[in-house]
């Protein structure tokens, strides 16, 4: 079993590096764009350590093609060895670049966007239910909102007030061939949510400190949804990757590789 | 069919906290009954489908047995991928239940017709896909699929009136079974069509020819050993089914005669293009070759072929 770690966006992002490189893939851009939330949420935020504990807080990530910064996560966790994140993209492996719910810690296998919120929302109905006080954190992309289906459940959430339910919106401005603006303009994207009765909150996605204060203003209401509109920047913490789409597909050379690695042991400590 | 459903499901939740009802905005006179009785596990989503579905896994994964509600083409095509990468590739116990296939809601049109349903669901793995031919029988079928911990796609009739003689309920997970016997050839039902090939039978009778008729509910499970079974004593069969004539019960058992080598000739009586007009069920049935007349005249037809 592994040990747990501190777990710093810093050593989730080192992982994403090491391991998109030994498996030859990309999304790497998606995954850095996610490590700061990814790191505070299971640092902080979410009550998961028992992945079988009925009353723990799911997390879902939606926008599934970042699952090397939620296999990072894990494994800094202590719920994934070193030798097991090492199987990414493996032949035979439980570690797919999407989440595979076969791999204990993953509650659902995303990679068709548009459907991990209304999961979340399932759970956090189901919860009501039952009369669990746990919540559903579900991390979508900016993209992801193109999607009908999640406006669907944004709907649905509204107006039943799942004030358990609280999604997370990695807005980094991107998508696949090019900026969110210039192919399907979401602005103003905290607007749209708060007109079907969501509680919106702005913050900075790459700021440990403002996402603490957020998530902390976050649990003093519990009358709706709530959408964490989380401002960062593809590729964040590789400078020459930072805002640039085609490393949503990229995989990195070996020169790319010691000069990511570089920086990300030159950054500072959180 | 639809009022079997809902008595059964009140008689299952009355011992059973886990089931939820949920309805994509339908089922108007049918699913007062649920939700007056359990309002707190009854839930109206809106016209929304695909969140439907999304919300049931969710659910579902929860420890809670949904049953998603719809017209069958809404609850089956609009969420399928939410099916498919939802409780089947989870295996969770989530119950889709669709009502009014085929041309049940006749002048309704195209976009109601549920044509293809039960070919899409026979296509994911471990989704349980049934499809009763009458009121007692859908009530044996959804009590026992109840227990079932992965995923079922239910095809229920809009009507209650109808009522297949000597099925008597009967219903077994990947059985078929036999309501009338005879010598000359088979024919083989799924759903409310199930009437006409009824209809079918006694009209082949009055033209001197003796069909059995065996009704096929459980599609997957899939009858493997009763089917070859029976396919083996006829020379004939005629499959009869309110579905594109590819992808369902005319595949499934034309597939079971060429994996097992089986000498019979098959038959399907299926619905092979768009309509062409709107018009009511016995309409649309008609020009499809889908009433009990026309399900005749293809047997007929085909045993003069065969005996030539």
């Amino acid at each position: 079993m592994s040990v747990q770690q501190t777990i710093t966006a810093r050593a989730i992002r080192r992982l994403i590096i090491e391991e998109s490189k030994r498996a030859n893939v990309g999304h790497i851009g998606s995954a850095l764009s996610i490590a700061d939330i990814i790191a505070f949420l299971f640092r902080s935020e979410l009550n998961f350590s028992d992945p079988e504990d009925p009353s723990r807080d799911r997390f879902i990530l939606s926008k599934g093609h970042a699952a090397l910064a939620l296999y990072a996560a894990l494994h800094l966790k202590g719920l994934l060895t070193r030798d097991e994140l090492a199987t990414y993209c493996a032949d035979g492996t439980l570690l797919g670049v999407h989440p595979e719910h076969r791999l204990s810690g993953i509650e659902f296998s995303t990679g068709s966007l548009g459907h991990g919120l209304s999961f979340g929302a399932g759970v956090a109905l189901a919860s009501r239910l039952s009369g669990l006080k746990n919540r559903a954190f579900v991390l979508v992309s900016d993209a992801e909102c193109n999607e009908g289906s999640l406006w669907e459940t944004v709907m649905f959430a509204g107006h039943h007030k799942l004030s358990n339910l609280v999604a997370v919106v990695d807005d980094n401005g991107q998508q696949a061939l090019g900026p969110t603006k210039s192919i399907v303009d979401l602005r103003p994207l905290g607007e749209k949510w708060a007109t079907f009765g969501w509680r919106v909150f702005d913050t900075d996605g790459h700021d440990a400190g403002r996402l603490k204060d957020t998530f902390r203003r976050l649990r003093d209401w519990d009358d709706k949804p709530s959408v964490v509109i989380a401002s960062t920047v593809s590729g964040k913490g590789v400078s020459f990757m930072e805002g640039k789409v085609e490393w949503h597909y990229m995989p990195l050379s070996d020169h790319q590789y010691g000069l990511a690695m570089k920086e990300l042991e030159e950054a500072p400590e959180e | 069919m639809r009022r079997a459903f809902v008595k059964t499901l009140l008689e299952l939740a009355e011992h059973d906290r886990r089931i939820v009802l949920m309805t994509a905005d339908l089922g108007f006179m049918v699913l007062e009954q649920f939700a007056e009785k359990y309002p707190s596990r009854f839930f109206n989503v809106g016209v929304a489908e695909a969140n439907m579905v999304g919300l049931a896994t969710g659910l579902a994964a929860c420890g809670y047995v949904p049953y998603v509600y719809s017209i069958a083409t809404f609850a089956s095509l609009r969420p399928y991928e939410q099916i498919r990468n939802g409780p089947v590739l989870h295996g969770l116990p989530v119950r889709i239940v669709g009502t009014g296939g085929g041309f049940e809601y006749g002048a309704a049109g195209f976009t109601h017709h549920a044509l293809e349903d039960l070919g899409v669901a026979r296509l994911q793995p471990g989704l349980t896909v049934l499809a009763p031919a009458d009121h007692a029988q859908a009530v044996s079928a959804l009590r026992t699929a109840h227990s079932l911990p992965g995923p079922v796609y239910f095809r229920i009739g809009k009507r209650d009136d109808y009522v297949i003689p000597g099925l008597e309920g009967r219903f077994r997970l990947g059985g078929v079974e036999t309501v009338r016997t005879g010598k000359d050839l088979l024919l083989l039902s799924i759903g409310s069509i199930t009437t006409e090939a009824v209809a079918a039978s006694q009209a082949l009778s009055r033209e001197g020819f003796e069909a059995a008729l065996a009704v096929v509910s459980s599609l997957r499970p899939a009858p493997l050993g009763d089917l070859a079974n029976l396919l083996k004593q006829f020379p004939l069969v005629v499959t009869v089914e309110e579905h594109f004539v590819d992808g369902g019960l005319g595949s499934m058992v034309a597939e079971i005669i060429a994996e097992r080598t089986i000498p019979c000739r098959l038959v399907r009586c299926g619905i092979r293009s768009i309509p062409e007009a709107c018009g009511g069920e016995s309409y649309l049935r008609e020009a499809a070759g889908l009433s009990s007349r026309r399900i005749m005249e293809s047997a007929v037809k085909a045993l003069g072929e065969f005996s030539l």
